[in-house]
């Protein structure tokens, strides 16, 4: 672990860059393990390395809360709340041994736990309880805290979560962490893409312990967890096919760590977020289907403009997760209102506009 | 030496009689209230320690109507204290005297419920529980429920972020709000957040839930719906000292149980409730604690089995499990009744809302006792155990003199405390116009500075709610003047009693 001694001049280190950047308008690239580099748009600039700004700073199972600087690893936090029969509820994807907890949050991407029917469900911003940015005016800044519950100030650790380093560098972050269920089973079904969708929005509709689903190439996934009882009462009420417990995990890490077959098609990959309850895509190319129909994962090469068309007359949004955004960019383009107050907020944290330039929208600042 | 608060004090006429012509052109008959007689009922929210009398009351009754009554401020530069039900505990919806007061109780409309997608879209002047009576016959339920369910409105509970008995399990107001429309200061409608759930670009739901009306003014709120679940059963356990109290719910969180409510009460708060509720409560214990489960029959009889095997090891003297769901409703009767229960003991009482790391509840509670003594009034203490939120009752007696500024100053001493163990000043009553110094205390200068830039990317002149829940760096100034030289009297220029 490292010492406070080192902790300080690391973090005096970061600063000095950022303030000679800034001085200097020159753009900054923050990146750390570099697990996520597909994701978004390019962007260019000066490497900002934050990863030796890294360590547990408290742990206290009995609260539920997990506080570590950003470049902490993530495989290191997810062993250290193993220990403690605790996880991250919201199942983040790692891509990669060199994930760190800075870059979880930054990109806010969640896995198959996002999309549970259960009580406590959220993404990565539900359980970020307080955060540490280092802003384009070198400062830190001191977000939230390290409790359950706390509305004092803005709300602005949260709104780090998926901000893609374009606010500053996210330095610290303190999470709300849970207990990892008693009991877990996976059950699978031969179902079309439609009946598929609609079972899983019946499951829904009552509190059946459904923590996870992912349907493809004509079958739905299901996996239930909670306690004994409610796990058992459910296997018996749904029936279809059991996967056991070694194969269950393997097959949801595949699906949370996109190792599984249809995510390695030479396709540009879509991730579609729409209402679950959206009919079927009818788009063309090959689905995924996470979060009980919240999620659709689409290989396709079709055009962005249709793929984010349809997405949009469904109530949701089309990303081009991989595969090269080109001049349609990475995100779907926000409505004028909105896209003017992100852009003042942008350049509220980062006056000169130097981190990840374009990493979230390639035009105005950010 | 006294720190102003802006838009405090006597209002002035002519700009009334002006403000009032513009926005009477520009709404239907009624909608604007102007005498004193009319707008008098609105000079305070639920901390009806402060008070001020607003220029203007306007009371729109559709979406346009609150986009014409913004446009007509945001052009005459006047203020806007956007306000649901009133029934806040901090404040946040006192009057601008300068400003107008934008009351949106008659946008109480519940627009549609989809059982099939478990969500309801509502107007934010809809009562949180009329959202659950309405989902009811779906078998769903809105889960956040705070003590004044009955009465707030999703608005109000969007702006503070309210929480309840059951967030624990359930979430806050933030993890059970998929969208809301609202209007910028400017009129300009915005929607923030979808029916998906994630949005593109920066997650500015994050900023407006818990922004205390200066962000945006909430007109519609989409809400995720629950499965109710099928049985609920509540266990009431009694323990000799409240410290035990606090290790046992630590024990219950080990285990790796998520009860649906975690609360607490001291012998002070049961001893102040039972005589009006009849809870049942076990009044010779220092401290009880309800814990209830839910789920399925088979789950909750699990758990409930689980917990009270733990409370038990824990040091709980006495458990009794609710037999029936009349009892269970009788078990948290008492809790949730304790502030009518204050109010019915003392003629005045002041509510805190500290969060605190549970792992010091002991030493805060230890800390509390002593502060009774210093400043002579009584304080029984409930407490939503599970998330570590404090909700402290100063029991006193406006008419007595210096007993409002000594109930004031023992808050602030709470406070402070919640603030040095590693907590908050505020769970989820709001900062308001309250615990507005303490912020000084709780985040330092660049912080705060980045706050007004939130609100300057959303409001760029300050004119939604200004004043409220974020200090300047001046106020903050002369707070800490105050702080260190003469005891604390946070608002001289308002009026007391």
């Amino acid at each position: 672990m490292t010492s406070p001694a080192d902790v300080a001049a690391v973090l005096s280190g970061l600063t000095e860059q950022v303030r000679a950047a800034a001085a200097g308008r020159r753009p900054l690239r923050i990146r750390a393990g570099g697990t996520k580099d597909f994701y978004g748009n390019p962007t260019t600039g000066e490497l900002l390395d934050p990863r030796e700004y890294s360590g547990l700073v408290a742990y206290e199972p009995t609260e539920l809360v997990l506080t570590a600087r950003c470049g902490t690893p993530l495989v290191l936090i997810a062993s250290v709340l193993d220990e403690r029969g605790q996880m991250l509820a919201f199942e983040p994807p790692h891509f990669g041994a060199s994930a760190t907890l800075g870059g979880c949050v930054a990109a806010g991407l969640a896995g198959p736990r996002r999309g549970a029917f259960v009580p406590g469900a959220g993404g990565v911003r539900d359980f970020v309880l307080g955060a540490k940015l280092l802003n384009g005016r070198a400062e830190v800044l001191s977000f939230g805290g390290t409790v359950m519950k706390n509305v004092a100030g803005y709300d602005v650790s949260r709104l780090l979560a998926g901000s893609l380093g374009t606010l500053g560098v996210v330095l610290e972050v303190s999470l709300k962490v849970a207990p990892k269920p008693v009991a877990e089973e996976t059950r699978s079904f031969e179902l079309g893409e439609a009946a598929a969708l609609d079972q899983c929005a019946t499951w829904a509709g009552k509190p059946w312990p459904v923590t996870a689903t992912a349907w493809y190439g004509g079958r739905l996934h299901v996996r239930l967890s909670g306690a004994a009882s409610a796990v058992a009462l459910a296997c018996d009420a749904f029936g279809g096919e059991r996967t056991g417990a070694a194969d269950g995990a393997a097959f949801w890490a595949g699906i949370r760590e996109q190792a599984q077959p249809f995510f390695r098609r030479q396709l540009p990959l879509w991730r579609i977020s729409l209402p679950a309850t959206a009919p079927p895509l009818a788009l063309p190319g090959e689905q995924l289907i996470e979060w009980g129909g919240a999620l659709r994962w689409l290989a396709s090469g079709a055009d962005a403009a249709q793929t984010r068309a349809r997405a949009a007359a469904l109530g949701g949004h089309a990303t081009l997760f991989r595969g090269n955004p080109g001049s349609a960019g990475a995100f779907t383009p926000l409505p004028p209102a909105l896209a003017r107050i992100q852009a003042r907020l942008k350049s509220e944290f980062d006056p000169m506009g130097i981190f990840n330039p374009g990493r979230m929208y390639a035009d105005a600042p950010g | 030496m006294h720190i102003p608060v802006e838009g405090t004090g006597p209002v002035d006429h002519r700009l009334r009689r002006r403000a009032a012509a513009a926005l009477q052109g520009a709404l239907p008959p009624g909608a604007v209230l102007v005498e004193d007689e009319d707008t008098r009922p609105y000079e305070c929210d639920g901390l009806s320690i402060y008070r001020q009398s607003p220029m203007l009351v306007v009371l729109p009754e559709t979406e346009e109507q609150v986009a014409t009554t913004l446009r007509t401020c945001s052009s005459l530069g006047l203020p806007v204290v956007p306000r649901g039900a009133g029934t806040g505990l901090s404040g946040g919806a006192l009057p601008h005297s300068g400003g107008v007061l934008l009351s949106l109780a008659k946008l109480s409309a519940i627009l549609e419920i989809d059982p099939r997608a478990r969500t309801a879209r509502v107007q934010t002047g809809a009562r949180n529980l009329a959202i659950s009576e309405a989902a009811a016959a779906h078998g769903l339920f809105y889960a956040p429920d705070p003590s004044s369910q009955i009465a707030c409105t999703i608005g109000g509970n969007v702006a503070e972020n309210s929480g309840g008995v059951h967030c624990l399990k359930y979430g806050l107001t933030g993890n059970n709000v998929l969208a809301v429309r609202g209007l910028t200061i400017g009129g300009e409608p915005v929607t923030i957040g979808s029916a998906a759930l994630d949005s593109p670009g920066l997650d500015l739901l994050s900023v407006v839930l818990g922004s205390e009306g200066m962000l945006l003014v909430v007109t519609e709120v989409l809400v995720k719906l629950m499965p109710k679940p099928a049985c609920a059963r509540c266990i009431m356990a009694s323990f000799g000292d409240v410290e035990v109290a606090g290790k046992a719910v630590a024990a219950v969180i080990a285990a790796g149980v998520i009860p649906a409510g975690l609360e607490m009460m001291d012998q002070a708060a049961t001893r102040m409730v039972e005589p009006f509720v009849h809870a049942g409560y076990d009044l010779n214990a220092a401290a009880i604690l309800l814990c209830e489960s839910d789920g399925t029959a088979e789950e909750v009889a699990e758990e409930i089995a689980r917990m009270s095997e733990i409370l038990r090891a824990a040091g709980a003297t006495r458990i009794s499990v609710s037999a029936n769901e009349a009892e269970r409703l009788r078990f948290w009767a008492g809790r949730k009744n304790a502030f009518p229960a204050a109010g019915r003991v003392s003629p005045d009482y002041y509510c805190m809302d500290g969060t605190i790391p549970r792992r010091h509840l002991g030493h805060v509670l230890r800390a509390i006792r002593e502060m009774e003594q210093k400043y002579a009034l009584a304080c029984p203490n409930v407490f939503h155990a599970g998330d570590g939120n404090l909700h402290p009752l100063i029991l006193f007696d406006a008419n007595d003199p210096g007993s409002v500024e000594r109930a004031e100053a023992f808050g602030a001493d709470i406070l402070e405390l919640c603030i040095a163990v590693g907590g908050t000043v505020t769970g989820e009553h709001g900062v308001g116009i309250e615990k507005i110094n303490q912020l000084c205390l709780q985040f330092d200068a660049p912080t705060r500075e980045a706050f007004f830039g939130v609100r300057r990317a959303f409001d760029p002149h300050g004119l939604l709610n200004p004043g409220k829940a974020i200090p300047t760096l001046h106020r903050c100034a002369e707070f800490g003047r105050l702080h260190v030289h003469q005891g604390r009297i946070p608002f001289p220029t308002l009026p007391r009693f």
